[in-house]
């Protein structure tokens, strides 16, 4: 880079941390022998939760149904190994909170015997909706770490009549390489599952965002996609966050994705390499997502690299098959830039974990948070074009208004924000704190206009009943007056009639 | 602060190893040069009078923290204050007596920054605010410069005379040298009707390595541009405020000198005079007190540029840069909640785009 592109040719976006993917994304493959005991979370997706359909003590096989979606937008689940249900109940969530959330618990009876499943020999021949049908009912969700339902995108795809369909091979953040590894060594099943899903949606072709820190999965790539004209692998330059939706169809085509819409409504959906291996397997061989490559990571991981382990394994497995060095000063389900703390390793494997960090000390050192310097790092960082340091000023100060007027709600929480400011103030946990405020507000008023509305409904009603009473009241004592009055008149007509008798 | 795993902390679980105390350590490396070029020129009173200044800005901060109840010493590592008093140093005539260095230093930290709130909260450039604050109440010391004397040079002062210099200010055996800066010599031989034609033929002839008398950072104007070159290949500077700057002087005093030189000063002489390089590139580049997106930075710039030009030109005042600095931080907030960075998504306004197949 010469003096003057240095001065005067600055990026516009992002940051670029050291990706310390190497030697883990370098390690072949391992497959996790199946554990003897696995977790399956019900709500592994974005929606409903699934319903369970078997019983505690049913045998199951691989690849069995476990669990059957709900609603419009959700994800059936199905067994990661074969064996019997243990239990249908909770386990710690994958949160911070450490919750529990339901689940079932399933005893490997060591045999991994799939179910028996329908073989598709040319998924072009298919209607496009039952590539849909295949996809929802194998459980895929969006592997990158959205977890977003991939039928109901795809649907969404073939009603805007998308014509691109973006392939996420980005992987910006450090320390993953689980996409990386899959592009290596499965290419031939990306590239397929991409044209499956660009049959489903009706894309003309399929742009392959692959950053250049990469270079042996986009040499895969390249050759796996070369019978393929329509599938075009684009490598875009390792610059974190490339791998978030908007700035990788904004490098790939240019487009913007305005604001409140979505990737569709400018002609593009964009689909997690990983996602697209995922199409391929539950299209071409029936089989439902129960598997996924998962990267273990961090200065405290004796042998990292990338696995193939069933889902529902316990991170503690993970781990313990890499080996710890050190007991892990903190532990991180995703990348580090926006991945979330773990309180301990007895935590399921799910779908949408693409690594499981465990680190050191060292890596693990939060410096103290000073005070903003307004050095503006965190404006050049910012990949939406917010103002970080003006919203966290007034997010300090409880003025969340003020900071939702910097259109708070645009930021994606990618961290660059937080990872180059100097002073180390906990940007990300200030956007995260008022968003979550400023929801709470938000159905708080909901509520409150709810009840209003109640309220006011009530007087109405209220008062309607009591003119209707008094209304009926005064009917009423018309009625008895008339009837006393023709009671009286009776009366008086009789009198005579007696006097006379 | 390392958490236990048992405290939840929010991504992202990695940071840059750059810290604001790193950030003041560049650019105290990028000033350094100058600074010691300045030692050289102006000999030991300029060093003591750096000393003293440096010292009761850190003397100020330290005092404005203790009497907040807060430890002093990890907040007078992160630099700021260290800093603070250097600019100012730089921007003093050299020989000045130690009083004004010490009062300023004492005014930077505690009046222009510690009263504000500390690191990060004033609104006005604090080196700046002392040097006018001294500028107005000591014109006469603050307008005595002497011509460069370099260190080691047969009629420098040694040690023990430059404490002298410092301490009672200079002696009679080296007033010879007393001398005013090149803007101050125009302004005053304007006033009593000499024009500049006349005037520039006796004055010293500007320099970019120091041969015209002036402050330190003054005089090393050359290396003051390089130091500012330095700091935004280092990126802890962008080219916008610096290069308005420079421009909203040179521009204006270029066409108003093309129209009448026996009035105004060429663009040249503007740009290697007074604080014009020093401001460009370590004052109006302050973080705090200056806008922080590239638009509002060129807004700020220009305006710095154009007021220094202004005040030179046509104020009381032969130096302009510290009023244009200060007079610009004072709109630093407005032109942030004006100039914003066009959001992904939206146009200018913040109104969301309209969807393009």
């Amino acid at each position: 880079m010469g003096l003057f592109e240095r001065i005067f040719k600055e990026p516009r976006w992002g940051v670029h941390p050291d990706d310390h993917k190497r030697p883990a994304a370098d390690v072949p493959l391992r497959l996790l022998p199946p554990p003897a005991r696995v977790y399956m979370p019900l709500h592994q997706h974005v929606g409903g939760a699934a319903r369970p359909v078997v019983l505690a003590g049913q045998k199951v096989l691989k690849g069995q149904l476990l669990a059957e979606p709900q609603g419009n937008i959700s994800a059936p689940i199905h067994a990661p190994v074969s064996g019997t249900v243990a239990a249908i109940g909770e386990v710690t969530a994958p949160h911070p909170s450490g919750l529990g959330f339901a689940a079932i618990t399933l005893d490997s009876d060591f045999e991994d015997r799939w179910i028996d499943t329908a073989r598709v020999a040319d998924p072009f021949s298919l209607d496009p909706a039952e590539i849909v049908r295949l996809t929802a009912a194998a459980g895929v969700v969006g592997l990158g770490g959205a977890t977003f339902p991939a039928a109901v995108k795809f649907v969404l795809g073939k009603r805007l009549a998308v014509k691109s369909l973006i392939v996420n091979g980005g992987e910006c953040e450090p320390y993953l390489s689980s996409d990386d590894r899959i592009m290596r060594d499965h290419a031939g099943q990306v590239v397929d599952g991409a044209r499956i899903v660009m049959h489903a949606i009706g894309a003309i072709e399929a742009l392959v965002g692959i950053e250049d820190n990469k270079p042996e999965a986009i040499a895969a790539m390249r050759i796996a996609a070369a019978p393929f004209p329509e599938v075009k692998i684009m490598p875009v330059p390792a610059r974190y966050p490339m791998g978030s939706d908007k700035q990788l169809i904004q490098t790939l085509t240019g487009k913007e994705v305005p604001a409140d819409a979505r990737a569709a409504e400018v002609g593009v959906l964009v689909h997690n390499v990983s996602t697209c291996a995922a199409v391929h397997t539950a299209v071409r061989l029936g089989r439902p997502l129960v598997e996924r490559i998962v990267t273990i990571n961090g200065g405290a991981v004796a042998k990292p690299g990338n696995i193939f382990a069933p889902l529902g394994t316990l991170v503690e497995e993970l781990l313990a098959f890499c080996g710890l060095k050190e007991t892990p000063s903190r532990l991180i389900l995703g990348g580090p830039m926006m991945g979330t703390p773990l309180l301990h390793g007895r935590i399921p494997l799910v779908k949408g974990a693409s690594g499981i960090l465990a680190f050191d000390a060292g890596e693990a050192l939060v410096p103290a948070a000073g005070p903003c310097i307004r050095c503006g790092g965190c404006t050049r960082a910012c990949p939406m074009g917010l103002l970080p340091l003006e919203m966290a000023a007034r997010i300090r100060t409880g003025d969340l208004d003020g900071a939702a007027g910097f259109h708070l709600t645009d930021c994606i929480a990618c961290g660059c924000c937080a990872y180059v400011c100097p002073a180390h103030i906990p940007l990300v946990q200030y956007f995260s704190h008022a968003k979550g405020e400023l929801s709470a507000r938000q159905r708080a008023r909901l509520r409150s206009d709810a009840a209003k509305r109640l309220a006011e409904a009530r007087i109405v009603r209220l008062e309607r009943e009591a003119k209707e009473k008094a209304e009926v009241a005064a009917r009423r004592k018309a009625e008895r007056k008339a009837a006393k009055a023709a009671a009286a008149a009776a009366a008086a007509a009789a009198q005579p009639e007696g006097e006379t008798v | 602060m390392n958490h236990s795993m048992d405290t939840p902390v929010a991504a992202p679980h990695t940071t840059t190893t750059n810290s604001a105390g790193r950030v003041m350590a560049s650019v105290m490396a990028a000033l350094a040069p100058a600074t010691l070029f300045g030692f050289w020129l102006y000999g030991w009173p300029a060093v003591y009078l750096w000393l003293i200044t440096v010292s009761f800005a850190m003397l100020g901060e330290a005092f404005c923290l203790r009497l907040t109840g807060r430890q002093a010493i990890p907040v007078l590592f992160d630099g700021s204050a260290l800093l603070t008093g250097w600019l100012l140093a730089v921007s003093l005539p050299p020989w000045a007596p130690w009083w004004i260095g010490a009062f300023g230093g004492l005014f930077a930290t505690v009046l222009g920054k510690q009263v504000f709130g500390g690191l990060g909260q004033n609104l006005f450039n604090p080196a700046m605010v002392a040097r006018v604050a001294l500028l107005i109440s000591f014109p006469l010391q603050m307008t005595a410069w002497v011509a460069p004397l370099p260190l080691f040079s047969a009629a420098a002062p040694g040690l023990i005379d430059g404490l002298r210099i410092t301490l009672t200010g200079a002696p009679p055996g080296f007033d010879a040298v007393a001398s005013a800066s090149l803007l101050g010599f125009a302004k005053t031989e304007m006033s009593r009707g000499l024009d500049l034609l006349q005037s520039l033929a006796q004055a010293p002839v500007p320099g970019w390595y120091g041969s015209h008398p002036g402050s330190m950072g003054e005089t090393a104007a050359l290396l003051i541009a390089a130091g500012g070159a330095a700091m935004m290949m280092l990126r802890l500077i962008s080219w916008h405020i610096p290069f308005a700057m420079l421009a909203g002087i040179a521009v204006p005093a270029a066409i108003l000198h093309a129209v009448d030189p026996a009035r105004y000063l060429d663009a040249g002489t503007h740009l290697l005079s007074g604080g014009a390089m020093l401001g460009a590139f370590f004052i109006a580049t302050d973080y705090v007190t200056s806008p922080n997106t590239p638009r509002g930075q060129l807004i700020f710039g220009a305006g710095c540029g154009l007021l220094t030009w202004v005040i030179r030109t046509w104020a009381g005042y032969p130096e302009g840069v510290a009023f244009a600095v200060l007079l610009m931080n004072s709109l630093t907030p407005i032109i942030d909640s004006y100039v914003k960075p066009r959001i992904y998504g939206r146009d200018r306004k913040g109104v969301a785009l309209e969807p393009v197949k």
